[in-house]
């Protein structure tokens, strides 16, 4: 029951758009429509739910001084880290171009732009800061990926409605984007008062 | 090919001025009409969460101008050399490599803001300013340029980010600098030990004048930052009406 806690909390009390402002550069530029953000929202689940165990591997296994190699190579994570990301996201890019056409050109240029997204590497960074173990880890990349999944639909919906609204000229777009997302992250700072524990155990 | 991305720029520098119209330009135009921040929208990730203190602020600007710089300087040197199909990775590794040089130093000369920083210092990676600036300014101008270009940028970045934190330090805690050996605490009644100017005159001077100011834990949280960043694009966009979106 510890991995569907870390799930909850990962996705919804420390939320990585919300809490963290991981990803926000696809968060924002991609939330212009539904269909998009969700199909985006979906890449980041299957990159996070991916990248986490393996770079849970490389770290524990490789890098760490406990490791296969017996030293400490932990200065080599950053790059480790990052290209694995590169190459899942490359592989990601590969299945979506070939399963579904019109969502890889309304992706354009943010798919291979995944890579950057903080949220990923932000995932393994917190996954080895915390020290979770393996199925923490997958835990951990699924929930998180969910919580940004939620979060840039939430926010793609809002502003496919705003479009109707009389915003001042100077915060239409962008200024308005990030006055929501503030206020999505009180609304979300409600569900903190959630024990996942008490929820596991059924009460 | 390897060759002439080393030799290009000994050609090329005597024939410009180091620190001509243009050059100014190139540190002077992220800081308003092409901010990273409120204008190109890059770089929105990672670092704001460390805006909550001015100090860890001003740590992760300064990363943040080093590793802009530098990579801009070797991906431009290198740019004639780099294959296309894997750009991306060469850039990737060369900012991830700054960044080891980056975090490594802060541990050696700074352990409690390296701490406290945690994540945020390998998150410098995927700031997309930097990545954003590689694509679109090194890998198709000279290094001299291209240098500025990353100074600049990183500057427009820290600016922003200093002033939330500003903004958010001060009415959310009532000090500047926390942490920092110049901590100053100015406002607010909530600890009435250090509500006063520096840690010198406790009975008069300007910090009893706001010692009824209660702290505003709203400027504590996350959320506050949207806030703030929010009002700073309206102010700047109502300033500079040229970069009103109309969409």
């Amino acid at each position: 029951m510890e991995f569907f806690n870390i799930f909850i909390k990962a996705a919804f009390i420390e939320n990585m758009v919300l809490a963290y402002f991981l990803g926000m550069c696809s968060y924002l530029a991609v939330s212009k429509s539904v269909t998009t953000a969700f199909g985006l929202g979906l890449a980041v689940i299957f990159v996070l739910g991916i990248t986490l165990p393996i770079n849970w591997v490389i770290s524990e296994m490789i890098l760490s001084e406990n490791g296969w190699l017996g030293m400490d190579l932990t200065f080599l994570r950053f790059i480790l880290f990052i290209a694995v990301i590169a190459s899942m996201v490359q592989l990601v890019e590969m299945i979506v171009e070939k399963v579904s056409p019109a969502l890889y050109n309304s992706l354009g240029i943010f798919l291979p732009l995944i890579t950057v997204n903080c949220a990923i590497l932000g995932g393994s960074l917190f996954m080895v800061a915390r020290e979770y173990n393996f199925g923490e880890s997958v835990a951990y990349g699924l929930g998180s990926g969910f919580g940004w999944f939620l979060a840039i639909l939430a926010i793609a919906a809002i502003r496919e409605k705003i479009r109707y609204s009389n915003v001042p000229p100077a915060l239409r777009g962008l200024g308005m984007a990030f006055i929501l997302t503030g206020l999505m992250g009180i609304a979300f700072m409600s569900l903190m008062g959630i024990d996942p524990a008490a929820l596991a155990a059924g009460n | 090919m390897a060759d002439t991305a080393i030799q290009e720029p000994k050609v090329a520098a005597p024939k410009e001025p180091l620190f001509g119209k243009k050059e100014r330009k190139l540190i002077t135009d992220p800081l308003n009409d092409n901010n990273p921040i409120t204008v190109q929208v890059l770089g929105i990730c990672s670092a704001l969460a460390v805006t909550s203190l001015v100090y860890p602020s001003v740590v992760i600007s300064v990363a943040v101008v080093f590793v802009c710089a530098f990579s801009s300087l070797f991906t431009s040197l290198m740019r004639n050399a780099i294959p296309k199909q894997v750009r991306m990775i060469v850039q990737l590794v060369i900012i991830a490599t700054l960044v080891t040089v980056v975090e490594l130093t802060l541990r050696r000369f700074n352990y409690p803001i390296y701490k406290e920083l945690s994540v945020y210092i390998g998150l410098i990676i995927t700031n997309c300013i930097v990545m954003g600036r590689l694509e679109a300014f090194s890998m198709a101008n000279k290094p001299w340029r291209s240098f500025l270009d990353g100074i600049g940028n990183g500057l427009g970045y820290g600016a922003i980010l200093i002033i939330v934190a500003f903004i958010r330090e001060l009415f959310g805690k009532g000090t500047l600098f926390a942490g920092s050996p110049i901590q100053i605490n100015i406002i607010g009644a909530s600890n009435p030990t250090t509500n006063y100017l520096i840690n010198t005159a406790a009975e008069s001077g300007i910090g009893t004048w706001f010692s009824w100011y209660a702290n505003n834990n709203l400027m504590v949280l996350p959320a506050a930052a949207m806030f703030i960043i929010g009002i700073l694009i309206w102010i700047h966009r109502s300033w500079n009406p040229k970069l009103v979106d109309i969409s």
